[in-house]
C-alpha cells in the first residue's frame, strides 16, 4: 500500500495521473450509453485542475474511474505511471453528498480511513489535526445529524485529508451548499491545496468556481463527455473573482459549453 | 423517551426565574405554614385501598379463605402509606415523583380491589371455583412460591438459550443472505417457503426428531427468534446505500471492513425489529411448548394447575409471566436504546 511504503506524510508529492484515450459506457437494459469518448489528459504532481462540463456528461465518471471505483472499457489511466487496479487511500474522493456514517461521531467518521488501513494506533494523533484544519474544533463527538450542510462537508474533507492523500478527488463537493458557505469555502480549499502537496481534481458545473480555484480548467463536451478545450489559468492565489482575466476565461468556458449568447 | 437535548421545563424555570423578582422560588415547606397543600391523588388512593382493607377485614367470605385476614392487612397498609404521603402533600424526592404521577391509576387499583373483592368473594356473583378473590393470588404466592419460582427460571432459562441460538444464528443467516450471492442463491428460496409458517407448526416433528422435550423446544425458540431476525438483518444489510462502500473502500477498507464496520452497524436499526418480532414470537412457542411437553416452567404451571382445578395458582402464575414477558421486552428496549443512541434525533423514538 502506497500510504504505508512512505511513512512522513509532509514531504509526500502530488500524484501525476496519466489517462490515455480512455472510453466507456454504461449498459442500460441492454443499450449501451457510451459516457466517455477518448478522453487522453495528463496531470502533472501538484496541479489542481478542474473538469467542467454539462451536467450528466460523464465527468463523475471519470473521477470513479480514477479513484478505481470503476474500471474504463478501453483505454489506460495510470497513477504514477502504475495502471489504476482499484481504490486507494492515495487517491481519496470527496462526494457531493457528505456520506458521513450516521452512527459514527465526527471523530469516528474522521478515523475511517485510519481504522481501514490498520493505522488507528500509531496515526490517532492525526484525527485531531485533520479536524483542527476543516475548523470543525470542538465539533468532534457530534453526530453527523446534527451539523448543518456545510460543518459535514468539512467533516468529509477532514475524513479525506486524515489519510495524507496524493490525489485530492472532489466531486462537486460544495454542490449541494447554500452560496455564502459555498464561497468561503472555496478560499479554503485551496488554501488546503497550496499548504499540502496534494494533486486536485475537481469536478464541477460551477464556471466561476473552477477559474477561481484551479490550475487548469478542462472543458468536455455532452455526453459522451470528449475534452473540449484544456486551458491553463495563469493566475496567481489568492484570485479575486472580478479579475478581468478571469471574466474573459468565463466567457470563454461559456462559449465552449454553448451558453455565449447569455453573455 | 424524550428526544430533547434541553429540557422545555428547565428552560422555562429559569426564563422564569430570570424574569424578575415576581417569581418566587419555590421552596418545600411539609405540612405547616400557608403554602401547604395535600396531595389530593395520594389521599383518593388511599381511601380507596382502605376500603378495599375495610370490604375485605369487616365482611365475611362467603366461603371462607385462608389468608382473608393477611389480605386486610396489606391493603390497609398500602392504604396507610398512600393517606399519609397525601398528607405530607410537598415532600418531595425520585420516588415520591414517580407514585405521584401514577396516583390516577393506584385508585383506579384500589377500586378494582374493593370491587373484585365484592364480587368474588364476598358475593359470589362470579361462579366459583373458575374466579378467585384476591386472597386466592395471595395464597397461591405465599404457599407455592418455591414452585412458581422454579417454574419462572425454567421458563427463563428455557427462553434465554433458544433466543441467544435463534437471535445469534438468524444473524449470521442475514448478514450472509444479504452479503453474498451464493448465500442469498441459496438461503432466499428456503427463508421464503419455511419464513411464513407458524413456528408451532413444527412441534410435532422437533418432539420427536429431537433427543429431549427440551432440545426441542430450545430449537422450536430460535426458529421463531431466528426466521424474522434473519429476515430484518438481510432487509437491513440489502438497504444500506452503495456510497457507503465506496467510501469505505477508497479509504482502504477491505471485504471484512466492509462488512463489520459499513454493513453491520447500518442495519443495526432492522436488526432490532427483527428481534422484537422474534421475542414476541418466542414467546408463544415457549408457552406452546411447555403446555405440550416440557415438564417445568410457566406454561407447564398454568396447565397443570388448570388441571388441578387451582385457578388461584393458574391467575398467579398468568401474572408472573406477564410481568416476566414485559420485563424482556424493556430489557431489549434497554439495550436498543443504548446500541442506536446515534438514532436519537434522526428518527422518532
Amino acid at each position: 500500500m502506497v500510504a504505508l511504503a512512505q511513512a512522513e506524510p509532509a514531504v509526500l508529492p502530488g500524484m501525476a495521473v496519466s489517462i490515455e484515450h480512455v472510453d466507456h459506457s454504461f449498459d442500460l437494459d441492454g443499450q449501451v450509453l457510451p459516457v466517455l469518448s477518448d478522453v487522453s489528459l495528463d496531470i502533472q504532481p501538484g496541479e489542481f485542475v478542474a473538469l467542467l462540463g454539462p451536467s450528466g456528461c460523464g465527468k463523475s465518471t471519470l473521477l470513479r474511474l480514477v479513484a478505481g471505483l470503476d474500471t474504463p472499457k478501453s483505454g489506460s489511466i495510470e497513477a504514477d505511471g502504475l495502471p489504476i487496479a482499484g481504490p486507494d487511500p492515495s487517491r481519496v474522493v470527496v462526494f457531493q453528498d457528505p456520506t458521513l456514517y450516521p452512527w459514527r461521531t465526527v471523530h469516528d467518521n474522521v478515523a475511517l480511513g485510519l481504522q481501514a488501513q490498520g493505522l488507528l494506533k500509531s496515526h490517532r494523533h492525526r484525527i485531531g489535526e485533520a479536524i483542527s484544519l476543516v475548523g470543525l474544533d470542538g465539533f468532534a463527538k457530534a453526530f453527523p445529524q446534527q451539523l448543518s450542510g456545510g460543518m459535514a462537508q468539512r467533516a468529509a474533507l477532514a475524513r479525506a485529508l486524515v489519510n495524507d492523500p496524493r490525489l485530492l478527488i472532489l466531486d462537486e463537493p460544495l454542490g449541494k451548499l447554500d452560496s455564502i458557505t459555498r464561497i468561503s469555502m472555496q478560499s479554503e480549499l485551496v488554501a488546503l491545496w497550496q499548504r499540502s502537496n496534494f494533486t486536485t481534481l475537481l469536478v464541477t458545473h460551477d464556471i466561476e468556481e473552477a477559474l477561481f480555484m484551479a490550475t487548469r480548467l478542462v472543458v468536455f463536451s455532452g455526453r459522451p463527455a470528449r475534452i473540449k478545450a484544456d486551458i491553463v489559468i495563469e493566475r496567481p492565489y489568492p484570485r479575486h473573482r472580478s479579475d478581468p482575466y478571469l471574466t474573459g476565461l468565463r466567457h470563454k468556458a461559456m462559449e465552449l459549453l454553448g451558453l455565449a449568447e447569455t453573455w | 423517551m424524550s428526544m430533547c437535548w434541553a429540557d422545555p421545563m428547565e428552560t422555562a424555570n429559569t426564563l422564569v426565574l430570570r424574569g424578575g423578582a415576581k417569581a418566587a422560588p419555590h421552596r418545600t415547606i411539609p405540612a405547616v405554614g400557608t403554602n401547604y397543600a395535600p396531595w389530593y391523588g395520594g389521599l383518593l388512593a388511599g381511601l380507596a385501598w382502605l376500603a378495599a382493607a375495610l370490604v375485605t377485614g369487616a365482611w365475611d367470605d362467603v366461603n371462607e379463605w385462608t389468608y382473608t385476614a393477611q389480605l386486610a392487612a396489606i391493603e390497609a397498609a398500602i392504604g396507610g402509606v398512600l393517606l399519609a404521603v397525601g398528607l405530607a402533600g410537598s415532600l418531595s424526592g425520585p420516588v415520591l415523583a414517580r407514585v405521584k404521577t401514577s396516583g390516577a391509576w393506584l385508585v383506579a387499583l384500589g377500586l378494582a380491589a374493593t370491587g373484585w373483592e365484592a364480587v368474588t368473594a364476598k358475593l359470589m356473583w362470579l361462579p366459583p371455583p373458575f374466579f378467585v378473590p384476591p386472597q386466592g393470588l395471595l395464597e397461591a404466592y405465599l404457599d407455592d412460591w418455591p414452585r412458581l419460582f422454579e417454574c419462572a427460571y425454567h421458563s427463563i432459562a428455557l427462553l434465554g438459550v433458544g433466543f441467544a441460538f435463534g437471535a445469534a444464528t438468524g444473524f449470521v443467516v442475514g448478514v450472509s443472505i444479504g452479503w453474498s450471492r451464493a448465500a442469498a442463491y441459496w438461503g432466499h428460496p428456503i427463508l421464503r417457503l419455511i419464513g411464513p409458517l407458524p413456528p408451532v407448526a413444527w412441534l410435532p416433528v422437533a418432539f420427536f426428531l429431537f433427543p429431549s422435550s427440551w432440545s426441542a423446544s430450545v430449537f422450536l425458540i430460535a426458529l421463531a427468534t431466528g426466521i424474522p431476525v434473519a429476515i430484518l438483518t438481510w432487509s437491513g444489510v440489502s438497504s444500506v446505500p452503495s456510497s457507503y462502500y465506496d467510501i469505505a473502500r477508497t479509504l482502504g477498507g477491505k471485504e471484512r471492513f466492509l462488512v463489520l464496520r459499513v454493513a453491520i452497524p447500518a442495519a443495526l436499526p432492522h436488526v432490532f425489529v427483527g428481534l422484537f418480532m422474534g421475542l414476541t414470537s418466542a414467546f408463544v412457542v415457549l408457552v406452546v411448548a411447555e403446555m405440550m411437553g416440557v415438564k417445568a416452567g410457566l406454561g407447564w404451571y398454568l396447565q397443570w394447575a388448570q388441571g388441578w382445578a387451582a385457578y388461584g395458582n393458574m391467575y398467579a402464575a398468568l401474572l408472573v409471566m406477564a410481568v416476566v414477558c414485559s420485563s424482556l421486552v424493556t430489557l431489549l428496549f434497554k439495550v436498543r436504546n443504548h446500541l442506536l443512541s446515534w438514532q436519537k434525533g434522526l428518527v422518532r423514538w
